[in-house]
């Protein structure tokens, strides 16, 4: 009887960090529902509470359920027959689990279905079930959609959809299409209104993860003769109405229980959300932001299997007379892999907190008009959500990657054989640094917050943090590696070539990724000292890529970017 | 169409996973080393009854279970996957009572709780492995019972279908109801528990569980759906001549450790003379009496 939360005790640990009792009483309205709703809680304690149990049920059902169907649904994986998806077997019992534990649109207010759970319990429940079927994780974690509903879609929209999803319904974003993948702003995918106002659409999309969902979010272009992300708007597509087929699936590398789908929409009736115009630059980047985070999620999880099953065969193989977990090459390789499952964790679930302040406020607004002090407290968890997200979502995914790769390293020649878990969680890790936005994306993004300095204040804040004296030594270094950062920035942003600022811009977001996650875990370790092996090993890690990248500036002559830049 | 179901249920130490000091010296189970769980079996009994309350709405499950107070967690277990309510059957007088006494006090309970159309319980208890309880329930309330249930498959206009597991196979028997079905392990694991659920009924009790604390009690008060019953030898009107030690012919003489050796295997066909040939074989040899 496997239960993959309670036999993971640093979950608990985050699920009661410091900030989570503001997060709650705020996401609670102060506990206004508690004699409203019978399942609602009456106080922080309370709430706790019910997350642990709720996440226990998570566990529970990953462990004996999911994590057992896991390899089966690898091999199976889903099919189409009449354009219509059927999903491997063990992926319909998952999913007939999870619903009936009532797991799904658990993030949505309770008038609505939901379990009303800030975004914090619900990523934990994302990096268990990712830890159990990564493959999983994409078709259940589509209930994020119901999420741009909720925020963007008017009332009798929400009423009509939401409750749907939270009974089990699930979803789709439609977003990608043959010719426009990280350029969405080349969407084609025709919206067309009829005469009596109402919407249908006509074309093609690509690459669509569970393209044969009950509900769709699709990004269509609704301005005729427009060519860029102004003429896109977002619609709600209910398969109930019919017009969209899936034509095939791809045959993928890895997460293979989740279908991709190639979709065929003709005449499809579809309803508008919000306003025209603005599918693309508001609504899709706020459905994005909400996946990346999904996506660092499924890559701690990643990490996190991929950490078990190493360190349970070093300690199972024996060679030359003893388990090769006693090799210290061996053990190095391990505990590098925890160092950097324990800092991606420690990454995710700051940043869930950040995105659930500012969400919370920004749901708090549409009740009545924020506080001053509100208002710059949303404003600060806003830019922070922002500035951590695509830092979360790039090197938690890379981190998955490597974890993965170091993973098969450990079983040697039995990890290249299909025999062990490793190699299924090697293929379902690739495509966390690629979909989602790619880490190249990922930087394209976070590089604004080192060069306006998001990054660098919160780091100075964690710095003016006292710690035991135990920790002083890390913090020490943790200081220097800051401001080796601070002068690459300022040497970079130094030479006004926008080619060169772009080929450094990873080495900036990197920087800055070892430095925020090194802190994050030394203030974790303030709480709880079961971090602080990892801490160490993380911040020495971090140490020798902060080094390394202030070295490979500091040698680099910008004229030398031309034996990089590729021109025929 | 609605049906109204009691579902028996035992709360038991878990024997699947033993240690060392499972059992005491004098050859008792030794509980307080063994984590309680709610018997697997029964488990399968109540995904049973729930799948009848999917396939019926209205139907009403009700949980019975007998033991201390503590067994109250075992009707909690329930309300979490979706039953609607549970009796915990608790009294001193209870205590030692072997398969005969309890199959009597629950089919008092049974009584006491009324209008049942299925009491579905587990085949049989890990604690025991008797399987004795159930067919005693039904023989005890003149009902028809059917046994190594794998499926209820339908329970419609008086008649229920069941799909039992048998030595050769499968076979498909159809009852009148209300009637006791016993539920084999091969049946469908229970449904995991259901958040809303588990928010919603995690503060159940029985009275005693939340005597000594007013402010919970006060709590539950409140809260018709976080009553659990709690009832005693007095509530079901029970004879205790029939309870507990008092009422249990059985009586353990003396416990070994046993290593299966038994090599071959005997069929005993099911009529009156060879049942009678055995019987008489186990007094000769001194397996019984």
């Amino acid at each position: 009887m496997a239960n993959f939360y309670t036999d993971n005790p640093a979950l608990k640990l985050y699920l009661t960090h410091p900030m989570m009792e503001k997060i709650v009483a705020l996401k609670e309205r102060d506990f206004a529902e508690a004699d409203k709703y019978d399942y609602a809680p009456r106080n922080y304690e309370d709430a706790i509470d019910n997350y642990d149990r709720v996440l226990e049920i998570v566990g529970d059902i990953c462990g004996n359920i999911v994590a057992e169907n896991a390899e089966d649904v690898d091999h199976n994986g889903p099919k189409v027959e009449n354009s219509r998806v059927i999903y491997a077997e063990g992926t319909q019992k998952n999913l007939d689990a999870t619903r009936k534990a009532g797991l799904m649109g658990m993030a949505m207010p309770r008038r609505l279905g939901g379990l009303n759970f800030p975004i914090t319990p619900y990523i934990m429940a994302a990096d268990i079930v990712s830890r159990a079927d990564a493959g999983f994780e994409n078709l259940w974690g589509l209930q994020d959609c119901a999420e741009t509903i909720y925020e963007f879609a008017d009332d009798d929209q929400k009423e009509r959809y939401i409750p749907r999803v939270c009974a089990g319904e699930t979803m789709s974003m439609d977003l990608t299409e043959p010719d426009a993948g990280s350029d969405l702003q080349s969407v084609m995918l025709k919206a067309t209104q009829k005469e009596d106002g109402s919407w249908v659409l006509n074309g093609v999309k690509r690459f669509i993860t569970n393209g044969d969902a009950d509900i769709h979010l699709v990004l269509a272009r609704s301005e005729e003769g427009s060519h860029d992300g102004r003429g896109l708007s977002m619609f709600i597509y209910d398969k109930r109405n019919g017009g969209v087929n899936v034509r095939r699936i791809e045959n993928k590398m890895g997460i293979k229980g989740s279908p991709t789908c190639e979709l065929t929409y003709k005449d499809a009736p579809c309803e508008l959300v919000g306003s025209r115009r603005l599918g693309l630059i508001k609504y899709v980047m706020a459905l994005m932001n909400g996946a990346r985070l999904g996506i660092a999620a499924q890559s701690v999880g990643l990490s996190e299997i991929a950490y078990r099953e190493a360190l349970g065969y070093a300690r199972e193989r024996q060679q030359f007379g003893k388990p090769i977990i006693e090799f210290p090459a061996v053990a190095e390789i391990i505990s590098v892999m925890k160092g950097k499952l324990d800092a991606s964790r420690a990454l995710l679930y700051a940043c869930a907190r950040f995105v659930d302040m500012y969400k919370i406020y920004d749901d708090i607004a549409k009740e009545r008009p924020l506080t001053k002090e509100e208002k710059a407290e949303a404003k600060y968890y806003s830019r922070l959500a922002d500035a951590f997200t695509p830092l979360a979502k790039g090197m938690t995914s890379e981190y998955a990657n490597q974890n993965a790769y170091d993973c098969i390293q450990i079983h040697g020649g039995s990890g290249f054989m299909k025999d062990y878990a490793c190699e299924r969680v090697y293929r379902d890790a690739r495509i966390t640094s690629i979909y989602e936005g790619t880490t190249q994306l990922q930087v394209v993004a976070a590089i604004r917050h080192v060069t306006t300095g998001t990054y660098l204040n919160k780091i100075r804040e964690m710095e003016a943090e006292s710690v035991c004296p135990e920790d002083e030594g890390v913090k020490n270094t943790l200081v220097f590696m800051t401001q080796q950062y601070a002068n690459a920035v300022q040497s970079v942003m130094g030479v006004k070539d926008s080619n060169y600022q772009d080929f450094m811009a990873r080495r900036l977001v990197e920087m800055a990724g070892h430095i925020v996650m090194g802190y994050l875990l030394l203030e974790d370790t303030q709480r709880d000292a079961s971090f602080r092996k990892s801490l160490h090993v993380y911040v020495n890690y971090g140490q020798a890529e902060v080094a390394k990248h202030a070295d490979f500036i500091g040698n680099f002559r910008p004229e030398e970017i031309e034996n990089y830049l590729i021109k025929e | 169409m609605s049906l109204n179901i009691i579902v028996l249920a035992k709360q038991v130490p878990d024997t699947r996973n033993v240690g060392k000091d499972a059992m005491k010296e004098d050859g008792t189970v030794n509980r307080a080393a063994l984590p309680a769980i709610f018997n697997p079996e029964d488990l399968n009994a109540l995904e049973q009854a729930l799948k009848l309350k999917d396939m019926y709405p209205g139907t009403k499950v009700t949980l019975l279970t007998m033991g201390p107070a503590r067994a109250a967690e075992i009707i909690r277990e329930g309300l979490y996957r979706g039953a609607d309510n549970g009796v915990v059957l608790s009294d001193r007088a209870f205590a030692g009572s072997d398969t005969l006494a309890t199959s009597y006090a629950l089919s008092a309970a049974v009584r006491k709780i009324g209008n049942y159309d299925l009491i579905i319980g587990g085949r049989q208890a890990i604690d025991g492995d008797t399987a004795q309880v159930g067919p005693q329930i039904a023989e005890k309330l003149g009902l028809p019972q059917v046994t190594y249930a794998e499926d209820i498959i339908s329970a419609e206009n008086g008649k229920v279908t069941v799909k039992r597991r048998i030595e050769s196979g499968v076979e498909t028997v159809s009852a009148p109801y209300p009637l006791v079905v016993t539920v084999n392990g091969s049946a469908d694991e229970c449904r995991p528990r259901n958040a809303k659920a588990v928010m919603k009924y995690k503060r159940a009790a029985v009275p005693s569980e939340v005597a000594a604390d007013e402010e919970k009690k006060a709590f539950v008060e409140a809260r018709p759906y976080l009553q659990i019953g709690e009832w005693n030898t007095q509530t079901v009107e029970a004879d205790l001549a029939q309870c507990g030690l008092a009422g249990s012919p059985t009586k353990v003489k003396s416990i070994q450790n046993v290593i299966f050796t038994a090599k071959e295997a005997r069929k005993i066909e099911s009529t009156d003379e060879a049942l009678e040939d055995l019987i008489v074989e186990l007094i000769a040899n001194h397996t019984i009496g």
